[in-house]
């Protein structure tokens, strides 16, 4: 009992964190941000792929398939258009 | 084995970590760059990591193309995507994400298993929500995309959204409580998921797209979440919510910097309803580049507002070229942007850091607006809505609430502009025919490469 109620700790605290880590962020950062925890959510591969690995029948091997695929698709995208955009951010000082 | 098991969750907790570290640092400027790095090499430790877990019993060759083919793909269309078009990128991907989501749950349903009811019911909700964010973020890359151009509403709409939510909802409860009834009920469910989220987004006119991308990016934090509640995975837990509540937030501020409330987005269209719009009086006057130059060159302060025209001409490295002669002349120039510039808050910022513009020169609308009354000459290229002072003025225009740029205030306005029609929403711009403004007609590029001849031999 008590662990299910671990989690839903986990579950209040790092909601906070995620509101308090971008609070302040300036408007100039709100396209990459938005793309940069769209990366961070591209974690799901990693559970896409436990998934698959236990699935026996064709139907579950084939639906895992495509949900280690998306999962894929969507931690490398985010992660090559996130740091493309913040590559080119520069300050006037650093020239 | 053991072992194995302490390993993998010491690696979660330092991906956990870095992702939260690298959010933070992605959050400032000078800092940003490194933090997607960092969250990068927590991807990595997590993913190489996970082919060890004990819990996988085998498919490693199919786990291994999926992984080569999804991220190839996504590789090769990230690295060649236009700035310009980053926006419905970023919702493909998310959409992404949320499928994968959608999938993890459609196996363990499929599986059955002996879960609890309750985490049945996590499947279920991030199902539900991961599904619904899929099929949306595809109808918003479609529609920036302009595959798909019109906005579909007819009446009755959201009573038969409501209908088709409620069933979804129906279904979902009933899967809960008999979790053994058989593979066509869950596809049902999933197929409702998918209209409901299609249905969701279609309505939705462009301008609004970028807070509705933002709402599915933290609806594919949630549902990942509830999957790691299912699959008892911490760092599914810790990313998933982080990103639903950063999410959340950015979403609200996006919403706020439109003045549009985020109901508003999601339920009436834009420039529906209020009364008739006031009669613009005046005439438009036009002037040539080489008048347009001269006045730049002997102002003492510049203010320059680019809007997505001039990202859509690609003139951001003529611009930032123009600005360079006029500040080696003396003249002070500075560029201001609104939140809304672009098709994405930021996303402005974006295209003029692609052009070698420092982003210290760049300034938010708070940080400029009360500046205007001291500048000699703002340069409005590209940019309609954002300056239109209708907003400050008419209360039945629809824009009217809208934080613009006092572009109006500043002694002389020149606006680059194609020709004389109306902006992207349609409403006809008062600034365009104040007497201190002059219209210079063209392409942006074409106009900005004038401009410049004719400084460089002033």
């Amino acid at each position: 009992m008590i662990e299910a109620f671990i989690y839903v700790y986990i579950f209040m605290l790092a909601g906070f964190v995620g509101y308090e880590v971008i609070g302040r962020v300036p408007v100039i950062l709100h396209t990459p941000l938005m793309s940069g925890s769209n990366f961070v959510h591209g974690i799901v591969l990693v559970g896409a792929m436990v998934v698959l690995g236990q699935a026996d029948t064709t139907l579950e091997k084939a639906i895992g398939f495509i949900g280690v695929f998306l999962g894929a698709g969507n931690a490398v995208g985010g992660y090559v258009v996130t740091e493309r955009m913040l590559e080119m951010f520069k300050s006037s000082k650093g020239k | 084995m053991e072992v194995m098991s302490l390993i993998i969750q010491i690696s979660y907790f330092v991906t956990a970590v870095l992702f939260i570290m690298g959010l933070k640092r992605m959050s400032h400027p000078t800092t940003a760059r490194s933090g997607i790095v960092w969250a990068g090499w927590g991807m990595v430790l997590a993913t190489v990591v996970t082919f060890l877990h004990p819990e996988i019993a085998g498919n490693y060759l199919l786990m291994i193309i999926a992984i080569v083919a999804g991220g190839a793909i996504a590789w090769w269309t990230g690295k060649r995507v236009a700035m310009t078009d980053m926006p419905q990128m970023i919702a493909i991907y998310n959409g992404m994400g949320g499928g994968a989501a959608g999938a993890i749950a459609a196996v363990e349903l499929v599986k059955g298993g002996d879960h609890h009811t309750f985490i049945v019911f996590l499947a279920v909700l991030g199902a539900l929500i991961g599904t619904v964010s899929f099929s949306g973020s595809c109808v918003a890359w479609a529609k920036l995309q302009g595959v798909m151009k019109k906005v579909i509403r007819f009446p009755g709409q959201q009573k038969v959204n409501l209908i088709v939510f409620g069933l979804m909802v129906l279904l979902g409860l009933i899967i809960t409580f008999y979790p053994h009834l058989g593979a066509f009920w869950i596809l049902l469910f999933f197929l409702l998921a998918l209209a409901f989220g299609y249905m969701m987004a279609v309505p939705i006119g462009g301008a609004d797209m970028p807070v509705i991308i933002s709402l599915f990016n933290a609806f594919t934090g949630l549902a990942v979440a509830f999957e790691g509640f299912v699959l008892n995975n911490p760092a599914l837990i810790i990313a998933g919510t982080v990103v639903g509540s950063a999410g959340t937030l950015l979403t609200q501020l996006m919403a706020r910097a439109m003045n549009r409330p985020i109901s508003n987005v999601l339920f009436s269209s834009f420039g529906e309803g209020g009364g008739p719009a006031m009669e613009v009086t005046g005439t438009m006057k036009g002037m040539e580049p080489m008048d347009a130059a001269v006045q730049m060159c002997y102002a003492s302060r510049v203010v320059i507002v680019p809007g997505y025209g001039l990202a859509v001409a690609q003139a951001q490295h003529k611009v930032w070229e123009l600005a360079e002669l006029l500040e080696e002349r003396g003249v002070e120039v500075k560029f201001a942007i609104h939140p809304v510039a672009g098709r994405m808050p930021g996303h402005m910022n974006v295209l003029l850091a692609e052009a070698g513009v420092p982003y210290d020169k760049i300034f938010d609308l708070e940080e400029i607006n009360n500046e205007f009354g001291s500048t000699d000459v703002s340069l409005v290229i590209g940019a309609n809505d954002v300056v239109n002072p209708v907003a400050k003025t008419d209360p039945n225009s629809p824009i009217y609430g809208m934080p613009i740029l006092n572009v109006d205030e500043s002694r002389n306005v020149l606006v680059i502009k194609r020709g004389q029609g109306a902006g992207f929403s349609g409403i006809e711009n008062a600034l365009f025919f104040l007497d201190n403004t002059h219209m210079v007609y063209g392409d942006a590029q074409k106009v900005t490469a004038a401009l410049i001849q004719h400084v460089k031999t002033l």
